[in-house]
């Protein structure tokens, strides 16, 4: 092929291609820069490496399909006829090593006899697909992905609504457009290419002028036109999502949701299915024509044009005048494409049995509706025989289609020109993904008759076009194969997107913090000027240690001084979920395993939630502050769920009116100081508490106030020492944490993160609800049995704790474990074995396991099957291949007695 | 995207909203006389209609509960009606 620019305007540009410098011109897209130097080999085929020139001039091309590298940066798979030209861009071919022209695979083609339809299925079957699979994904695959280039999260979201949005700017576009908003609406048009006017631009003589005067209208009228935007997929309720791209700006993401949708998507041109019509130099005509006069680039000087349809016959005359030699090959009046010459180039072509000697081989197998919005809006399709096409069927809620998208392609005759089963020679229906009209053959004689089958048998219509210029002839190939009509053979699902949508312009800003935000403390800084090393625990960021040491030695020396004297402990996280009204004291018992309103107001009480199935959701304290007012304190990960439950039970079974649920978690900051020097502490702070254990014994709370603002003090332990957890305004909190240092300075206090914690309270046989539980533990495999036999009156979760179920007796119970074979701390999720038989199965796991300071040695905790019955026995373990001995204890390892609470 | 009313707020985006329950289900009570069968129906059985349905959802942006009429089919909504109680 010698393609060639005839008419120069634009700035030059310089790239490269494969390696080679080429020059192209500023408005270029990057196949039009290709085609102006001649460029005839431009990729290679998915399955054959087959070589592969430029077929169409938007986003229907199958074929060329480039990494660019611009600016130090790789975009893998860009569609070369969508892509702007700019200058110093770095253009590679996919598939292929070292370049399009000469690539080594090539050889493949040669084996395609060997190679049909499902072969990898059927032939790398034994011993195991997945031994070859490393090899053969290694072969496939387009571009390549360069690791480290990440995209920033730079594309902004948008949302708009609008009474019409018009989708394509052509004449029936800019029209409908036009009059919407001359009639009053609000008017959205969006058009994907780079100026609005759609086929005006090269097919109308002075059409750049005329689309230029109606994008006026529309503008001056009130409409909005969004050029370079993809409305790329209609979801429900006529949600509307488009892909902006801009020039100099990030890309955008638009979610419109207009009244009416007007689809004015045009027509895409169909190849014609003959042998070798995948040869570099086969293009579609309505392309040759777009490059013509959009870019001043000639697609040939020896042009057959091969046409079944009026349309595309009109092309004759502009290719004679820009000065190529043109042959028609009118199928309408019997002539045949017979075969195409040269592989990596047309160098003649057999029309009708003539041999033609040509450069350019244009085939135009008619035009198909896009359609692709209409039907992802769950539109039906009918056959319509006049124009061999799929066109819209009845009509779609808010959706009217205008132009050749509903079928009107003005003055236009075609003969269908469909694949003819039995033909010689491979006849190329996919381009992209190498299907060919034998493997559509095939997949019928294997009786994957439907088209949904054969698309996913023969992966016709699945590649990144989307089957746009293939679906049609695909599925009049396999009509004709199975004798059946093309109405009854039908099409395949339309999906979004409509073309390859970028994941960066999806997500938008929505990555990393801003995906998932994290929380933070209010003492963050100070956690941080401590030298507090963060973790992330429940969506809280909070300090797991201080200290600069190996983590461990850190947690340790925590913990051991936390025993000695006192530890200062971040809790704001804490929930403080607070129910007031005079249904207060009923929700808070529905909500709970054990019966909180019979406390006397300033008392405190631990116990269970569960779900509706039994099954312990979270533990907490719950504080009586009055007989009308209750502070939830759940555990910090389940503050929204636990809020949320009692929200419905509070709409659904209680009086609104008469109960509010109220999050004050954020609120109030807490920090707990705990230890045998806790009192002391406290004392120095000067909270107006009486500090006294008969006024403020373990399990009681009580006000008192803090540099002029409340402070609630509660003795809770988490430790099993003595504990005052302190929750002042969450602004006071640094104040707070100020004279908790200064008091603690004497006292040799210590400064504890959340990993020191958890290790004390697996000390004491403290659970923590979802890591020492799991989804089937319930109160009695904890031994909590008292409210399940004697409460009455119901609560959430009651009935399910006597069914069959919850009444086996091999139920996995919370127990301890302790070391038997003289190692180190048993591996957290070792399981523990039952050998009963002579079969080897898991009776139970290890949920928590520590080095514990305090008792000098490893402590774990564990479900275990009927657990409490087998305490003292010595039991086998099992976790990756290793073998570990343990005997079944209580779950608490330290001050079995309890009597460090007042200490 | 589907589009939901709120009774309070109107028509949102469905990511504002929580399915809770299929409208009509009563928790059976007393835990003492309620036969296994019932207590597995109300945990586990749903009607999960084509067609027509009534449900309970949540608008979590707002925090009200309330009954929704829609087409599991269609995806048309045809009413949205609050939960409250007239005042007494």
């Amino acid at each position: 092929m010698s393609a060639r620019r005839i008419q120069d305007s634009g700035a030059p540009l310089a790239f490269t291609f494969d390696g080679r410098a080429y020059e192209g011109r500023e408005g270029d897209t990057l196949a039009s820069a290709l085609l102006a130097n001649g460029v005839r080999v431009v990729g290679r085929s998915f399955k054959y490496h087959r070589p592969r020139g430029i077929h169409g001039a938007w986003s229907e091309e199958p074929n060329a399909i480039l990494d660019v590298t611009v600016d130090g940066k790789t975009w893998p798979n860009v569609r070369a006829t969508t892509q702007r030209l700019e200058a110093g861009m770095d253009l590679r071919s996919v598939n292929a090593r070292p370049t399009a022209e000469g690539d080594r695979l090539g050889l493949l083609d040669r084996l395609s006899p060997f190679l049909p339809t499902g072969f990898y299925y059927k032939t790398f079957l034994w011993p195991d697909w997945h031994r070859f699979e490393p090899r053969i994904r290694a072969m496939a695959g387009l571009g390549r992905l360069d690791p480290a280039h990440e995209p920033p999260a730079d594309s902004p979201a948008m949302n708009a609504r609008c009474d019409v949005l018009v989708v394509g700017s052509g004449r029936s576009g800019l029209l409908a457009a036009r009059d919407a908003a001359r009639a009053g609406s609000n008017v959205i048009l969006v058009d994907d290419r780079f100026k609005p006017g759609g086929t005006m631009l090269y097919r109308e003589p002075d059409g750049a002028e005329r689309a230029a005067a109606l994008v006026a209208e529309v503008e001056q009228a009130g409409g909005r036109i969004l050029p370079q935007t993809t409305a790329y997929g209609i979801y429900d309720h006529n949600l509307v999502c488009c892909w902006e791209r801009r020039d100099g700006a990030p890309d955008r993401h638009w979610r419109i949701r207009p009244k009416r949708i007007v689809l004015a998507t045009g027509a895409i041109e169909r190849p014609l299915v003959f042998a070798d019509n995948d040869r570099p130099g086969v293009m579609s005509a309505e392309a040759a024509l777009y490059y013509l006069r959009r870019h001043g680039v000639l697609v040939g000087e020896r042009i057959v044009l091969a046409v079944n349809n009026s349309r595309a016959l009109g092309l004759a005359d502009a290719l004679r005048e820009a000065g190529a030699a043109v042959t028609v090959a009118d199928l309408r009046e019997g002539a045949s494409v017979d075969a195409v010459h040269g592989a990596k180039g047309v160098e003649a072509v057999t029309i009708s049995g003539r041999r033609i000697e040509a450069d350019c081989l244009l085939a135009s197998g008619g035009y198909t509706p896009t359609v692709h919005l209409f039907c992802q809006a769950k539109g039906k399709l009918r056959y319509d025989e006049a124009i061999a096409a799929f066109v819209p069927g009845a009509p779609v809620d808010g959706i009217s289609l205008a132009g050749a998208a509903a079928g009107d392609f003005g003055d236009y005759a075609i003969a269908p020109a469909w694949p003819n089963p039995g033909a010689k020679g491979r006849q190329w229906i996919d381009f992209q993904n190498d299907v060919t009209l034998k493997d559509v053959e095939l997949a019928a004689r294997e009786n994957f008759r439907s088209v949904e089958h054969l698309k996913r048998y023969t992966t016709l219509g699945m590649a990144t076009d989307q089957g746009k210029t293939s679906n049609m002839n695909g599925l009049a190939a396999m009509a004709a194969v199975t004798g059946r009509t093309i109405q009854q053979t039908g099409t395949t699902t339309y999906r979004p997107p409509f073309v390859p949508v970028p994941f960066t312009v999806v997500a938008g800003r929505r990555r990393g913090q801003l995906f998932n935000p994290v929380r933070r403390l209010a003492l963050e800084t100070q956690h941080r000027a401590a030298g507090g090393v963060f973790r992330e625990y429940g969506g809280w960021l909070r300090p797991a240690f201080y200290g600069g040491g190996e983590a461990d030695d850190e947690i340790r020396r925590e913990a051991r001084q936390a025993r000695e004297t006192v530890a200062i402990f971040d809790g704001s996280p804490l929930g403080k979920i607070e129910v007031f009204g005079p249904q207060a004291g009923a929700i808070v018992d529905y909500n709970s395993y054990n019966t909180i309103s019979n406390l006397k107001p300033g008392r405190i009480r631990y116990g269970f939630m569960l779900t509706e199935g039994g099954v312990i959701y979270d533990d907490g304290v719950t504080v009586k502050l009055a007989d009308d007012h209750y502070v939830v304190s759940c555990s910090s990960g389940h503050v929204a769920g636990v809020v949320a439950r009692l929200e419905e039970w509070r709409q659904d079974r209680f009086d609104p009116a008469a109960v509010f649920v109220h999050n004050l978690t954020a609120h109030w900051a807490t920090l707990t100081a705990t230890g045998p020097r806790a009192k002391a502490l406290v004392a120095a702070l000067s909270l107006g508490v009486d500090l006294d254990d008969a006024a403020l014994p373990h399990m009681a709370t009580a006000q008192g106030s803090f540099e002029g603002g409340a402070a609630r003090v509660a003795r809770v332990s988490f430790t099993g020492d003595r504990s005052y957890e302190i929750s002042v305004p969450a602004s006071k909190a640094p104040a707070l944490w100020a004279a908790m240092n200064e008091a603690g300075r004497t006292l040799d206090a210590v400064l504890m993160g959340s990993e020191a914690l958890l290790l004390l309270r697996a000390e004491k046989g403290f659970i923590i609800a979802g890591k020492d539980t799991d989804g089937t533990s319930m109160p009695h495999d904890l031994g909590i049995t008292g409210p399940r036999d004697k409460r009455l009156g119901e609560y959430v979760g009651k009935r399910s704790l006597f069914t069959e179920n919850a009444l086996r007796d091999d139920r996995q119970q919370f127990v301890g474990l302790a070391v038997a074979d003289g190692g180190p701390a048993l591996p957290t999720g070792a399981h523990v074995l039952d050998e009963t038989g002579g079969k080897r199965r898991s009776a139970g796991y290890v949920t928590s396991s520590y080095e514990s300071p305090a008792v000098s040695g490893p402590i774990a905790l564990g479900l275990v099957e009927r657990g409490m019955s087998r305490i003292g026995e010595e039991v086998s373990l099992f976790h990756l291949g290793k073998a570990r001995r343990a005997v079944i204890a209580q779950p608490c390892f330290f001050d079995r007695e309890g009597s460090r609470i007042d200490a | 995207m589907q589009l939901f009313s709120c009774p309070f707020c109107g028509e949102r985006d469905e990511t504002e909203f929580t399915f809770c329950a299929e409208a009509g289900k009563t928790r059976p009570e007393p835990a003492a006389e309620v036969s296994a069968d019932a207590w597995a129906r109300y945990l586990y059985f749903d009607h999960n209609p084509k067609g027509a349905t009534r449900e309970v959802w949540l608008h979590a942006t707002c925090g009200e509960f309330f009954l929704m009429e829609r087409d599991t089919l269609s995806h048309a909504v045809s009413g949205s009606h609050s939960l409250r109680r007239p005042e007494a």
